[in-house]
């Protein structure tokens, strides 16, 4: 089966800085594809390219088997998108939101309404379409998107950060309707967020820092990379007890938050044997699978979450507030 | 979150690939043709649902119409250039119809900025059209509100003394279309440079009341001293008010002759109707011209 999305050193400088720098990747169809990072990593970037919305300065890019710098339209022929912001027209209903897409994609006029009222009912929208899109809540939105987005039979469907500024479980039903879409369409999603927890949903995932592919797999295998279970616990006097821990078993065990966090292959022999084994009291403890944060914090040094992406996000999300009630 | 949609992906087969190719394959010129009448009709649509705003952006031709041109007319009686039975506000009036074009013409293009901040821009942007069709469709959509703001206004015709007949509604028609495009193309050219709503509103304020005030929608650009008539030569919505009054006062019962006194002259040649119109004509294909221009450099 060949790659549906295929790229090649792809690099993208904006006067000295280099957002992007040499990315890899091959997406097979019908995967659902995490690209995963904090704000700033290279994320939108390597999708605006993909989506023609950018030109590479370096490397290579298809999409469909086309050539994105080379026939930017028909790449755009065979894509989705659904951005960061509502790109809808809230004056309209969604019905006729939909109805513009279609005809500017060139749908078949027999066709147009049998197909609209499919998407709509995909995404369980049937009984508000004829509202004003202004009237629909932020998931609703984005739920006429993502029908939008699939509405011309697209080979690839492009969300970028697709449940950002959503609340939680408006994001858990978004993932639903999106592999609802994935299973019905037979398409090929590819996702960016900086929500790990979303990034389980994802078939395969890229994890990307500073404009590279710091490493790519299935959720499990880059879980595996962490090497086993998480053990946090915490005693009297951490230092001493890392130095223990360092001794008796040669672990490392690193500080964090006055806890201590250690890696270990099997982590419900090895808490019995701490319990036991150090010369101070452990006052708690806790075993976990580790996440994909924890996966990020081993390849690259530091959370995806940072304070001032957070505060940033947080900002964004009045922003949208205010668009949101404020207009009209 | 709980994992129950993270169930092992069940790969079907891709859904009828054969009518997604078929989707594929249309013709450029005329999917832009259609992205053009979509743009259209979608500035339309909403023109409509916005009926408060209609309603409200009829206000001020009418009081310009009916108070400022009331006093005026009151000033001027007497002693006035004015044929008989003929009053300043009888003059006015195509002015204010042409006012009306003109304000709604020229701001109506700041929907292309709100939909650049509020995202539907994006939309357009990135669909597999020719972007000169955003352009094109923006244009007329803003045109053919600013049409029917002007047009309406003939409803008041009776009021002030000037009858309405069926050709007399086509000319204006006609006329009024052709300055609503080079208007709003003016708009449309400006409004695909700006980056913001104050910029486009600090723009248009700065290029809007020179025009409307050079323009001869107010006072008759004849007669005036020479670097007032310079400026209102300059100004392009000269060229297009002059055949709509002519028109419209023509049907008023005023003398062709009386009305000879208004026409203007560009290098010492006065111009005829035809050439008025020519001359808003390329006035407004070249402004769309930089429209599309600008369109296409947006990455």
């Amino acid at each position: 089966m060949t790659a549906v999305i295929h790229a090649a050193g792809l690099r993208k400088k904006y006067g000295d800085l280099e957002a992007v720098r040499g990315i890899d990747l091959d997406v097979m169809p019908g995967e659902v594809f995490g690209f995963l990072g904090p704000n700033g990593a290279g994320k939108s970037t390597t999708i605006s390219i993909l989506c023609t919305l950018l030109r590479p300065t370096g490397g290579t890019a298809e999409v469909a088997g086309i050539d994105v710098v080379r026939d930017p339209a028909g790449v755009r022929r065979r894509i989705g998108l659904v951005f960061q912001d509502p790109s809808l027209d809230d004056q309209l209903t969604g019905r006729e939101n939909l109805e513009m897409h279609a005809t500017i994609y060139g749908l078949p006029r027999a066709e147009r309404h049998r197909r609209i009222t499919d998407v709509l009912e995909v995404v369980d929208l049937s009984e508000r379409a004829d509202s004003q899109v202004r009237t629909y809540s932020g998931g609703m939105k984005r739920r006429l998107e993502i029908a939008r987005g699939v509405l011309h039979y697209p080979e690839v469907l492009f969300l970028d950060e697709p449940t950002l500024g959503l609340d939680p479980q408006t994001r858990k039903h978004i993932w639903g309707y999106l592999h609802d879409v994935r299973k019905r369409e037979g398409i090929t999603l590819f996702m960016t967020t900086h929500y790990m927890d979303e990034a389980e949903f994802c078939d395969r995932i890229a994890i990307i820092d500073k404009g590279e592919i710091v490493a790519l797999g299935t959720p499990a295998e880059l879980k595996d990379m962490v090497g086993g279970d998480v053990i946090t616990l915490r005693t009297e006097d951490g230092p001493t007890a890392a130095r223990e821990i360092q001794a008796l078993f040669a672990l490392e065990a690193v500080a964090d938050n006055g806890h201590l966090r250690l890696e270990v292959k099997d982590g419900a022999e090895m808490v019995p044997r701490l319990v036991r084994e150090l010369s101070m009291p452990v006052l708690s403890v806790s075993l976990s699978r580790p996440s994909l944060d924890d996966v990020f914090l081993k390849l690259t040094g530091h959370a995806i979450r940072e304070e001032g992406a957070a505060s940033v996000d947080s900002l964004r999300n009045m922003a949208r507030m205010w668009r949101g009630g404020g207009r009209r | 979150m709980t994992n129950a949609i993270t169930e092992a992906p069940t790969r079907e087969p891709a859904a009828a690939p054969a009518e997604r190719r078929a989707v594929r394959e249309t013709n450029a010129y005329a999917a832009s043709l259609t992205a053009v009448w979509v743009v259209w009709k979608r500035d339309l649509v909403r023109y409509w649902r916005d009926r408060g705003r209609v309603i409200a952006s009829l206000m001020q031709p009418l009081l310009y119409l009916v108070i400022f041109g009331t006093g005026l007319s009151s000033l001027m009686r007497g002693g006035s250039s004015f044929p008989k039975g003929f009053n300043y506000q009888q003059f006015l009036y195509p002015g204010v119809i042409s006012m009306a074009v003109l304000f709604t013409a020229m701001f109506g293009a700041m929907s292309i900025v709100w939909d650049r901040e509020f995202g539907f821009m994006k939309e357009l942007l990135v669909a597999p059209i020719d972007r000169s069709a955003i352009a094109i469709g923006k244009t007329l959509g803003g045109a053919t509100q600013a049409m029917v703001q002007g047009v309406v206004l003939l409803v008041l015709a009776p009021f002030i003394g000037i009858t309405v007949t069926p050709l007399m509604v086509l000319q204006v028609l006609v006329l009024v279309f052709i300055l609503a495009f080079a208007l709003s193309a003016l708009g449309v050219a400006v409004g695909s440079r700006m980056k913001s709503m104050q910029g486009f509103q600090v723009v248009m304020n700065f290029l809007m009341m020179p025009i409307f005030f050079l323009s001869g929608a107010l006072f008759p650009l004849t007669g005036l001293p020479a670097w007032l008539t310079v400026l209102t030569r300059i100004d392009p919505a000269s060229y297009g008010i002059g055949p709509i009054r002519k028109v419209v006062l023509e049907a008023g019962g005023v003398p062709a002759r009386a009305l000879d006194q208004y026409a203007i002259d560009l290098f010492g040649h006065r111009l005829s109707t035809l050439e008025e119109v020519g001359i808003m004509l390329v006035f407004g294909v070249v402004m769309m011209a930089v429209a599309v221009y600008n369109f296409q450099q947006r990455d």
